[in-house]
């Protein structure tokens, strides 16, 4: 193909260098932008928000179908195991009545042991159920966003989770839209105890699959299969959220396998246990504390 | 004879369509499939649109578009704002600086090209993301990821060209 012939001998060679220079200037700029993410994350961040607010409506649209042909690929599986489900249920169900029953007689004694050392009772958490709208869980960061957001009642540094456990804490809110960092992300670090000794322990992410703990105290006895729990130490999370269960126990340090399957997600709960958490800001808390409970899944109440 | 104005806003719609296409494609890459695992491997798409269009129709994906692209890419999927901005203007940069070598060349040569421009940027992407987040990342995900994009390539280049032939024949 020959080169175009509409510009004049002059002006081709003054509009390469300009071209060049705009391509240059646009590297810099593009590494610039990222020493101002790495320093000055409100501006950025901002940025990125509202970013996300302004596509969730389509990617809302977008993941529907996928949803519902995912759903209808469960319930064909869920048919062809009909019968084996059922006499597994039947069994587990034969040997959660008895659980109930020791749950029960416990909580009544719980009851009472508390009245007796005037515990002060913790807060009962209310929660907005959302839509996973998008899945960002790629190699560079692990996140998802949420068709939920600041209208909805979510706030920054929430805990996300399913009936399985802890999925991550939210890091952005739109005001349609909320980005939650998944507990596998580099940048989550989650303050837990390791259950049966009560060792604290910080879980850290470091974007594969399974997240990993550091700064054990010394001497700390952990085993394969030890559950891990939120601590609630610094306020991000509330205590006693199920997170997951110790995996592997070498050279590569302790793993945690999460109990959530967080390549499969569809709806989260964003827990508000009215938390003021370490990441919120001053001057945004003041207006958090009429948060409501509200389904949003329909979109806007 | 000069176009008329439905002629050229014709034209100015179709000659849009590349950087649009490209700005749908980040978009489905994030869409959730809750299939276990895939999101962690899935194809940067995004790459292969601005290798293509670098190539085919370098003056419909100018730099300045290049950049917006990175930056949606950044602020949907979560990653360090500017570092996809800086992976593809690096990648319109050495397709452009080679561009007498690409022009006319066959599908093949074109795939190994990106094959080669790839994982020059799965190796810069490494570099940035361990240099931000000042840890040695683990690059087996990210090389997965390459390992996708680059058998992804030959589907989108082919949408490409036919969509190229389709509507952009006034190049």
């Amino acid at each position: 193909m020959k080169e175009p012939h509409s510009f004049s001998r002059v002006a081709q060679p003054i509009r390469n260098f300009a071209q060049r220079f705009a391509y240059v200037g646009l590297v810099v700029a593009a590494f610039a932008l990222m020493m101002l993410a790495k320093v000055d994350t409100i501006l950025v961040e901002r940025a990125r928000t509202h970013m996300t607010d302004a596509v969730a409506p389509i990617l809302d649209v977008l993941s529907r179908p996928l949803d519902t042909v995912n759903q209808g690929i469960a319930e064909v599986q869920a048919m062809r195991n009909l019968y084996e489900d059922n006499a597994q249920l039947r069994e587990e169900r034969t040997r959660l009545l008895h659980w109930k029953a020791v749950a029960e007689k416990l909580e009544a004694e719980n009851r009472v042991l508390k009245e007796q050392l005037n515990v002060i009772p913790e807060r009962e958490a209310s929660f907005v159920t959302a839509r996973v709208i998008a899945d960002t869980g790629g190699a560079f960061s692990q996140s998802v966003i949420v068709n939920a957001g600041a209208r909805d009642g979510v706030r920054k540094g929430q805990a996300a989770v399913t009936a399985d456990g802890l999925v991550g804490r939210v890091i952005d809110v739109g005001s349609r839209s909320a980005r939650v960092l998944l507990l596998t992300d580099i940048n989550a670090k989650i303050p837990v105890l390791i259950d049966p000794t009560r060792t604290r322990a910080i879980m850290a992410g470091t974007n594969q699959a399974r997240p990993r703990l550091s700064w054990l105290p010394p001497g700390a006895v952990v085993a394969v299969g030890d559950s891990i729990v939120t601590s609630g130490h610094a306020g991000v999370f509330p205590p006693g959220l199920r997170v997951g269960q110790v995996s592997a126990v070498g050279e590569g340090g302790l793993i945690v396998q999460p109990y959530v399957d967080l390549s499969r997600l569809e709806y989260v709960r964003i827990l508000n246990f009215g938390m003021s958490g370490i990441l919120q800001l001053p001057q945004r808390a003041a207006g958090n504390s009429d948060a409501k409970t509200r389904k949003a899944r329909g979109g806007r109440p | 004879m000069r176009p008329s104005f439905w002629q050229r806003l014709d034209t100015l719609a179709r000659n849009l369509t590349p950087v649009a296409l490209t700005l749908v494609l980040v978009i489905l890459n994030v869409v959730p499939t809750h299939v276990p695992g895939i999101a962690r491997v899935l194809p940067v798409l995004p790459l292969i649109a601005v290798f293509h269009w670098s190539i085919h129709r370098p003056h419909l994906m100018p730099a300045p578009a290049v950049f917006l692209i990175g930056l949606f890419q950044d602020g949907l999927t979560g990653a360090p704002m500017g570092l996809h901005a800086l992976i593809f203007l690096a990648v319109q940069g050495v397709v452009l600086f080679q561009h007498k070598f690409f022009m006319g060349k066959s599908f093949f040569i074109h795939w190994l090209g990106f094959g080669l421009v790839g994982a020059g940027a799965t190796a810069l992407s490494w570099v940035l993301l361990s240099a931000f987040h000042v840890t040695l990342f683990a690059a087996d995900a990210i090389a997965f990821q390459y390992v996708m994009t680059v058998a992804a390539f030959p589907l989108f280049a082919f949408l490409f060209s036919r969509w190229q032939q389709a509507f952009l024949k006034a190049d």
